[in-house]
């Protein structure tokens, strides 16, 4: 990103950032909270992203449905998902958006739609297939966005997902995130063919590579690639070229890549990029890029206070959600 | 069963089409989807003639895709649907476990019960049709071991025709097995179908003497075996389980308090499979109810064999179970 787009308003790109800047200061405090023993499990943190999770939730309307990665909770913060209960879930909490029975890598929530963060890479594209296939066969108006990272390519399931969803010309988007990293293995360690935008086209559906640093290449592009599914068109694939600033999880030594290449991609974050242009075109101060730190600080800290608050559920309860409790609506 | 009054004689593939019938005519969000479940009309015939009745939309032929068409039918049970998945036998299901396993069985509990899996997912299973080692498998017992997942095997005719419908009101993920030896099997529809469960045992041959516990298509080899001990003074009881997970055992137990001798009869290889469990439970719960030591007979634990004589040999049959009656009365003195 070198440039603002033309006609950008003051409140516009302080809007952006400050989403971003929430889901930084958010995993900022789960890091401390990973080390203090308040999380545990795997976490996956989404430093350097957020640019991807804040410019598509931009385009997703409320009827549409999200399935998400183990990296999942730039996403449900961007979809609107309450910090509190957020946190709650990744502390184990009852107050957590899944009840706690999911953690860090499972964020559910019906209200939003948000159809899980799922451990298994690849796992989520055939749900989204069928989602946007439920959807279509009502008659209904959403679309279904599913994330997962450049690793899924050489899952079987995505190359299967994509196929169905462009043989039967479903709604879907399929994001991915492409941060050159399979948990340790660099892209051109895996792949014969590195181009990821190139083989999702060989299905004969929409396909396009984007920066994912720039939230309005971002926004922009899933903006047309979501009118396109929604025309009925079938599906749309987007690459984003990204890249994760801290390890896969926070069991990561990291001995796979140089820090000078850590330090290069992190010149052109999201967050950064976005301050230093909105300041050069005197759209922000540097009072109020503090002011949108502290706000985030705050609501950061009373996620923390609510779950460190809430209550954990009762052993009683253990064998509860095996099986639905209630008829399926 | 159709006109409610006299009993008719029709094959499980039959009973089985009936029921996928009524499904897709009484509610507008089933439909059918699987490997050449349209044009061609279902690898076992059990879906020919619905693609002319109810069209593309609703009998959806898909792609070679195990993983990609059961994690679909996953996500649109989520999204409202109550879809029916055809995977064409067990043996193909083991390209879809990561969906089955991961997801069918886990949705629910990790999002808290915001979220249920209502799909029905069908599949052949069994031996016995000279198919060699990939195409016998009856791996039914592994996906009973997973909570989150219901798993029944219809081996009667009403149960073919009955278990589809409760399964689709189910708000679960319900695993269908129907033994494919089967599908040829012809027998009366009676009443009883219009109010079968997919859970419960049903005894399908009341006895005093032992209790045989078997499912799916064991179930006649059991049967066949109660006529050939009844003729040497053993009256046999034998109970279909119908689901295996969730097992009965209220049933179980009721008939072991009343033969108090059990012999198990499972497909499936005999390590860590269903018959194990089921012995298992009944030595926690009847151990004292028994007069016998428990005995089972299930399939010898080699990949299934090609040739007749080899693939007979390893499959449970009337003659083993019978031996093996008769051993535990001989050992019971």
């Amino acid at each position: 990103m070198t440039n603002l787009p033309a006609g950008l308003t003051r409140e516009r790109g302080l809007q952006l950032l400050r989403e971003m800047l929430r889901i930084r200061q958010f995993e900022g405090r789960c890091a401390e909270l990973y080390g203090a023993g308040s999380i545990r499990g795997f976490m996956h943190l989404y430093d350097g992203e957020e640019a991807i999770a804040v410019g598509v939730m931009q385009v997703l309307e409320p009827q549409d449905s999200i399935v998400s990665t183990y990296r999942d909770h730039g996403h449900a913060i961007a979809r609107g998902i309450g910090m509190g209960p957020l946190m709650a879930e990744l502390f184990g909490k009852r107050t957590g958006c899944s009840g706690g029975r999911g953690g860090s890598m499972h964020v559910f929530d019906k209200r939003t739609r948000f159809y899980g963060g799922n451990a298994i890479v690849g796992g989520g594209l055939p749900l989204a297939v069928g989602l946007a296939l439920a959807g279509k066969m009502q008659r209904q108006p959403g679309i279904a966005a599913c994330f997962f990272g450049e690793g899924a390519a050489a899952e079987g399931e995505f190359h299967e997902s994509l196929n169905l969803a462009a043989l039967w010309r479903l709604p879907v988007l399929f994001l991915c995130e492409n941060n050159l990293y399979a948990m340790g293995t660099a892209l051109a360690r895996s792949e014969a063919e590195t181009d990821i935008h190139a083989k999702a086209a060989s299905y004969g559906l929409r396909s396009e590579a984007v920066d994912g640093m720039d939230v309005f290449a971002v926004e922009n592009a899933v903006r047309a690639a979501a009118a396109h599914a929604r025309s009925g068109a079938g599906p749309a694939f987007i690459e984003f070229r990204t890249y994760r600033f801290r390890p896969h999880s926070m069991f990561d030594a990291q001995l796979y890549r140089d820090k000078a290449e850590v330090e290069e991609w992190q010149k052109r974050g999201p967050i950064i990029m976005l301050t230093t242009l909105l300041k050069a075109a005197a759209l922000m101060t540097e009072e109020d890029f503090q002011r949108l730190q502290r706000e985030a600080d705050g609501e950061v800290s009373e996620a923390v206070a609510f779950a460190e608050r809430s209550e954990w559920e009762p052993v009683e309860d253990l064998a509860r959600h095996v099986y639905a409790e209630v008829a399926a609506s | 069963m159709t006109d409610g009054t006299a009993a008719t004689r029709i094959t499980y593939r039959e009973a089985m089409k009936q029921a996928i019938r009524e499904a897709l005519q009484s509610d507008p969000r089933t439909f059918l989807m699987g490997e050449d479940v349209g044009k061609y009309g279902g690898c076992f015939a059990v879906s020919k003639g619905l693609l002319a009745e109810f069209g593309e939309e609703r009998i959806r032929d898909t792609p070679l895709s195990e993983s990609g068409f059961v994690g679909a039918g996953i996500g649109a049970a989520m999204g409202g649907m109550r879809p029916i998945v055809e995977i064409m036998t067990v043996n193909f299901s083991l390209l879809a476990a990561d969906q089955i396993v991961n997801n069918a069985a886990t949705l629910c509990h990790m999002s808290g019960g915001q979220f249920s899996v209502p799909v029905v997912i069908r599949m052949a299973t069994g031996a016995g049709r000279q198919l060699a080692a990939q195409h016998s498998h009856s791996l039914e017992a592994w996906y009973a071991q997973v909570p989150g997942l219901r798993v029944v095997v219809p081996a009667t005719i009403d149960d073919a025709r009955g278990m589809l419908k409760p399964a689709l009101e189910c708000p679960d993920p319900v695993l269908i097995f129907e033994p494919a030896s089967l599908y040829n099997m012809e027998g009366e529809l009676t009443e009883a179908a219009r109010h079968a469960e997919i859970s419960g045992a049903r005894v399908q041959r009341a006895g005093r003497d032992v209790t045989l516990i078997t499912y799916g298509a064991s179930l006649w080899r059991c049967v066949t075996a109660a006529e050939e001990l009844a003729a040497a003074g053993i009256d046999a009881e034998v109970i279909d389980l119908r689901s295996l997970r969730p097992l009965d055992d209220a049933a179980i137990l009721g008939s072991v308090r009343r033969t108090r001798r059990v012999l198990i009869v499972d497909e499936g290889w005999r390590s860590g499979g269903i018959a194990a469990e089921v012995a298992m439970r009944i030595v926690e719960q009847g151990f004292y109810d028994l007069d016998a030591p428990i005995a089972r007979v299930c399939t010898e634990e080699v990949p299934l064999p090609y040739p007749k004589h080899l693939e007979d040999a390893a499959l449970p049959n009337p003659a083993r179970i019978v031996a093996a009656v008769k051993r535990m009365f001989g050992n019971a003195g």
